[in-house]
């Protein structure tokens, strides 16, 4: 079995000697340079450009303005999977360049010249002409009657607002000795960072168009380049080599039909888009700033009678994801903690800031700022423990879900909370950091998690798998699914060898997805990758270990039915004996004078279930109260992601959510001048994603109750481990201080104001 | 690629100077880490470039005939924090600019080049404040030399004249003789970012270390450009080595510091965190000098 | 106006080389364009990530805010030329994969050439100091806690301090 061992990585080995080919290493030298101009306005109308001496300027191939957008075909962006039925179609509402200005940073012409300091200076020296309107930054004020509205189809700017009703909320508040517990949580706007940045490049290839992208879905962006340029999506060949990070940014169309579009603008030449780190931060996607209001009616006893949420998610200019994350967010509320009265209103609405799309986590780390945040609070206010609370109001074993039918088959958040508190000697320090006083103090927080695996019955999961047998016993496996740092090539190869029964070297994946040979799939997001890519996996294996046996049986007499595969040997299972390995079978089955076969294996897997995904965070930080900073001394996270495929690698995978998780809760936050909308800290510098010193040690944990629903046992770990880092941090402050900090990031200037107001400063 | 007009390469100071006067437009190119970056983002794009990143005779640090310590202008921060002699006289100068950027940045930053954009944040300028540094400046006419706090003349804006640069910084004998200091950087994160405020303290303790001789306290991004605090180093000349003297010391920087409201901090904040970081860095100065803070 | 060139000479990876230098080129744009060391990558070109970090002359540098015209009579080692002659790979490197430091990749290279530096001093570090000499790099998979003990581990093997 290689399922369940940490194999080394698979692209390890190319990647520490810098083989490793991105987007940038495969793009030809003779590529013109694209660079993109943006607004310098939040809110408004170009009425003109002069464009006389960007012109000018030597090796300035042609500049395209939004005027030169003829055909208008509108596009959405999101990564999710087409939908047949018009209703359930992503919002189709960006052009390649626009005229109609809707954030400071807007697309709304292009240079593409023969150099980068020749496309560099024409910028600069392109003039525009705006007709200026008044722009709105907060996600409530846009919601106002009279607010600069966006778009026209969404008045007050709502892009959606959905509702969860159980119960009678009214009614139950009325019971007497309820105690209310009230608070406001808001998370900032944050972005993936991820350290290539987006990057594409385009020509033509005969009538059609090649796109090589930066991206997490290439069979989706062939669709969207298709839908942008008005043409047949078979006309579309996308490639997607590795990627440097993704983390649900390149979850979306970035520029992939704008290069196209350029490209064919020029003759259909080969044009590069390579997107500066400052043009990454706004004019690519974020993380949705989201303010909740969490309303709760406690009973002394320490139940929940009432809840109540309000969720305004800031999704910046344009749809892209829209109402999913913050819907996905608010959905969590329910059902982390049951409770029978519960009123959830969660409203997604249109600002002039950056759009926001998917990022890790999804809506959840937000959610789970507010309401583990939230839960705390109501911890104190009844002088509740917080792990017993939380033991006490958890969603409890047994429990399902109406709409998609999950269940929570096992006792997992005990399981991990016990886990985690004794890594961390939780008990000891909850304890000892009581009731401290001085300048520097310690505490320790706790918080939990839970993240739904994939999107069924919200959407498609389809996925595609392929495996080709080679002379040598070997065979390739290609997917839809993608490579995105996360190790999926990995874990797709331990289980490919497991069904197929080959040791794993034999399995060669195919990194490279290219949507004119790669099957289809909709790719990385969700978390799915494992789960979704395993159904198929095994399918695949079974067929393709199939039609090896029955061509064992010709050549060895036995009946299929006796015999097997194990470690690239023809095996009769009866007596184990070795008849021949598959090498041999290969070669004869391809070269065979009288019954040549190429053995391939090719089959479509539709997934109509996901898994629940569980964890939880202790945090423990030693406040400087007079220096107004939180420094993290340790952290756990414990999760249960079912049987890890590849334990090394899902503990490194929660290292890095960890991280993202940790930035979340003490640093990280993209700021806007009130004035004019223009983002006042885009690039690493300023944005203060943490460093190799702004971490302790972090310990990943694990419980492995096998997930009942899945090919391999495994749910989803990519995002999960974002989703309570941030929460933990916050309570621990909140327990060595008394100081609960309402909006994230606990950074030096908001713990001042707190503790300004708390009078500890 | 660069958007670089020209690029003249100096291979000695003299050279440098011949190259200034022949392209009067001309900019100069240390280390590169600040100008390369103005480029990059416009603010610089199009000129046209003297490079002194190869006069190596501009490289090291020594002691004049006078024992003075000489820092040549183009030591980068690595040497400087490596150099035996920062090490032994002025440990705390190595300690300011090992908070600069990441290794790589302090292996390309030179001191020059941190003093000569002119900029408050500077992590070696507050330390250098509170050293009483001078500054060498050689050109057409010879050397001259001159205060650091005279140097800086506003934000952006140094004391250079046309065709003329920074060859070293000087660190006179009697300001660093029986003076232990120590530098707080308050920033955002552990590496890789720019002071929100500096703070350089550094006192001379009485043969009994029981009285302050002197103490010096410089802050960067407390105002326009790096500032001595005279208030406070008053308050603090002359006064027995206690909590009062301290916490009397800390509180008095507000009378002279100014620092502004800005997206990266407000006012109220970067105040707040001076007093403090006056305080333990004056508490830390006194504990290097072998000094105890008696209640 | 005309371009500007500059003839420079340097050892790159071992290997002497010439080169005609446009002045306006980085040095990450030589080693990329005109040598195709690829494992020299942009993150962010002002300096501020260190994917594109390589040695000169034994010490790091981020080669986008580097101008290559400096590389004039300067030794370069890019993680290309930490290969041995039949393609066998370093320590670090093998660390690298052992640890499970590597995710999506694109910090990696940067990274393990100041792994190199911090290895040639043949010194013990602290943990502190590793941190701290890892510190100019970017890396948004990992959480650096597996980089970290990858640089560790090598640096007591080659000290012979783990028995």
């Amino acid at each position: 079995m290689y399922t369940g061992q940490s194999i080394k990585r698979v692209d390890a080995l190319d990647k520490v000697t810098g083989r490793t080919k991105y987007t940038d290493d495969l793009c030809d030298r003779k590529a013109y340079i694209a660079r993109v101009l943006h607004s310098t306005i939040a809110n408004g109308k170009v009425l003109s450009f002069d464009l006389s001496e960007a012109e000018k300027v030597p090796g300035v191939v042609k500049i395209l303005t939004c005027f030169d957008v003829k055909e208008k075909h509108y596009f959405p962006t999101a990564g999710h999977p087409w939908s047949t039925d018009p209703g359930h179609q992503d919002v189709a509402d960006r052009l390649v360049l626009t005229d109609r200005v809707l954030f400071y940073g807007d697309d709304i012409a292009a240079v593409v010249a023969e150099d980068e300091v020749a496309a560099a200076q024409a910028l600069r020296l392109i003039r525009v002409e705006y007709e200026e309107y008044p722009f709105v930054l907060d996600v409530q004020k846009a919601m106002e009657d009279g607010a600069p509205l966006l778009h026209e189809n969404y008045p007050n700017n709502i892009l959606k607002h959905t509702t969860i009703r159980n119960g009678d909320y009214e009614k139950a508040i009325q019971e007497p000795g309820l105690i209310k517990v009230e608070g406001w949580y808001e998370t900032p706007v944050v972005q993936h960072c991820h350290i290539e940045n987006f990057i594409c490049f385009a020509e033509k290839e005969g009538e059609r168009i090649t796109v090589v992208s930066s991206t997490q879905i290439p069979h989706i962006v062939r669709r969207i380049v298709g839908q942008a340029l008005g043409t047949g999506w078979g006309n579309i060949r996308v490639i997607k080599p590795y990627i440097g990070g993704g983390f649900g940014n390149k979850q979306d169309i970035l520029y992939e039909p704008l290069c196209a579009w350029l490209s064919l603008q020029v003759g259909g030449h080969l044009v590069k888009l390579d997107v500066p780190r400052e043009e990454t931060f706004v004019c690519n996607r974020t993380r949705h700033s989201i303010r909740n209001h969490i309303i709760s009616w406690v009973r002394p006893d320490g139940t929940y009678a009432a809840r109540k949420l309000e969720a305004f998610s800031d999704q910046g200019a344009y749809a892209s994801h829209g109402h999913s994350i913050c819907a996905k967010g608010a959905g969590a509320f329910p059902q982390l903690y049951p409770c029978p009265n519960v009123e959830v209103d969660a409203y997604t609405v249109f600002t002039n800031k950056p759009v926001a799309g998917a990022m890790r986590g999804y809506g959840i780390p937000q959610s789970m700022w507010a309401v583990e945040s939230h839960t705390e609070d109501v911890c104190a206010a009844i002088g509740a423990d917080p792990i017993e609370f939380r033991r006490r109001n958890l969603m409890p074993v047994g429990y399902t879900d109406g709409f998609s039918k999950n269940e929570n088959y096992f006792d997992s958040f005990n399981q991990c909370l016990d886990k985690a508190m004794k890594a961390i000697d939780y008990e000891r320090k909850y304890k000892e950091y009581q009731n401290q006083t001085g300048d520097i103090r310690r505490g320790i927080g706790v918080a939990v998690f839970w993240y739904n695996t994939a999107v069924w019955p919200i959407s498609l999961e389809s996925t595609s798998c392929r495996m080709v047998l080679n002379q040598d016993g070997s065979f390739q496996l290609q997917l839809g699914e993608t490579e995105i740092g996360q190790g999926a090539d990995t874990a797709f190869a331990q289980m490919a060898a497991d069904v197929v029964g080959v040791p794993v070297e034999k399995v060669h994946v195919v990194s490279c997805q290219d949507t004119d040979v790669t099957p289809f799939g909709t790719s990385a997001y969700a978390s799915r990758q494992t789960y979704v890519a395993g159904f198929s996996i095994r399918q695949t294996g079974l067929q393709l270990k199939e039609k090896i046996l029955d061509y064992a049986h010709l050549l060895t007499r036995m009946p299929a039915f006796n015999l097997d595969i194990r470690e690239g040997n023809i095996v009769r299972i009866p007596d184990g004996r070795v008849l021949m390995n598959l090498e041999e079978l290969a070669t004869e089955a391809l070269y065979s004078l009288d019954n040549s076969r190429h053995i391939t294996a090719e089959s479509t897997y539709q997934v109509k279930s996901n898994a629940y995904s569980f964890g939880c965070t202790i945090a423990e930080v030693e406040v400087d109260i007079p220096m107004c900073r939180a420094k993290l001394l340790n952290i756990v996270n414990c999760h249960d992601a079912g049987k890890l495929i590849n334990p090394a690698l899902a503990e490194a995978q929660v290292h890095g959510g960890m991280s993202m998780g940790i930035g979340f809760g003490l640093s990280e936050k993209l700021m806007f001048d009130e004035k004019t909308g223009r983002p006042l800290n885009n690039n690493l510098l300023d944005y203060k994603l943490s460093t190799f010193l702004d971490h302790p040690t972090l310990k990943a944990e694990f419980v492995e109750n096998a997930e009942p629903t899945s090919a391999f046992g495994t749910k989803g770990l990519g995002e999960p481990p974002a989703c309570s880092p941030a929460p933990a941090i916050r309570n621990a402050i909140y327990h060595a201080t008394g100081v609960g900090v309402k909006n994230a990031p606990a950074n030096p200037h908001n713990l001042f104001k707190a503790f300004s107001e708390a009078g500890l400063i | 690629m660069y958007d670089i007009k020209a690029l003249y390469e100096a291979e000695s100071v003299a050279d440098a100077i011949r190259l200034l006067q022949e392209h009067p437009e001309a900019q100069i190119i240390a280390g590169g880490s600040d100008v390369l970056v103005q480029v990059r983002e416009g603010k610089r794009a199009g000129a046209e470039l003297v490079s002194i990143y190869g006069i190596d005779a501009m490289r090291g640090v020594t002691y004049d005939e006078e024992g003075a310590i000489r820092i040549g202008s183009l030591t980068s921060f690595s040497h400087i924090a490596a150099d035996p002699i920062i090490r032994e006289k002025i440990p705390v100068l190595g300690e300011a600019v090992s908070l600069v950027g990441g290794p790589q940045i302090r292996n390309i930053g030179t001191i020059g080049g941190n003093t000569c954009n002119g900029v408050t944040s500077a992590d070696s300028a507050s330390t250098l404040f509170a050293w009483d540094a001078i500054v060498e400046l050689t050109g057409p006419d010879g050397i001259r030399k001159v205060p650091i706090q005279e140097f800086y003349i506003k934000a952006g804006k140094v004391d250079l004249r046309p065709a003329e640069l920074q060859t070293a910084i000087i660190i006179p004998k009697k300001a660093y003789e029986g003076y232990f200091g120590n530098y707080i950087k308050y920033a955002m994160r552990e590496a890789m970012d720019i002071a929100t405020l500096g703070c350089s303290v550094n006192v001379c303790l009485t043969e009994d270390k029981t009285g302050i001789r002197d103490a010096r306290i410089a802050y960067g991004v407390a105002g326009p450009v790096p500032m001595r605090v005279p208030t406070a180093e008053a308050a603090a000349k002359g006064q027995p080595v206690c909590r009062e003297t301290v916490e009397t010391f800390a509180k008095s920087v507000l009378e002279d510091i100014h620092p502004r409201d800005s997206w990266r901090a407000a006012k109220a904040f970067r105040e707040h965190i001076a007093v403090e970081m006056a305080k333990r860095a004056l508490t830390k100065s006194i504990e290097l000098a072998g000094g105890e803070i008696r209640e | 106006m005309s371009k500007q060139y500059k003839q420079i000479h340097c050892v790159i990876n071992g290997k002497e080389r010439e080169a005609m230098v446009d002045v306006r080129a980085s040095l990450t744009d030589l080693l990329r364009n005109d040598f195709r060391l690829t494992s020299v990558k942009k993150g962010c070109e002002v300096g501020e990530c260190g994917a594109c970090n390589v040695l000169i002359n034994g010490e790091c540098f981020n080669s986008c805010i580097y101008l290559a015209v400096w590389a004039d009579g300067k030794e370069i080692l890019t993680l290309e030329g930490l290969e041995g002659p039949n393609g066998e790979i370093s320590d670090i490197q093998q660390a690298f994969i052992d640890e499970a430091a590597v995710q999506c990749g694109f910090c990696t290279p940067g990274a393990i050439m100041s792994a190199v530096e911090i290895l040639n001093e043949g010194r013990e570090l602290s943990d502190e100091e590793i941190r701290i000499r890892m510190s100019g790099h970017l890396c948004r998979c990992t959480g650096y806690e597996n980089i970290f003990r990858a640089v560790k581990k090598t640096m007591r093997k080659r000290l012979g301090l783990d028995g």
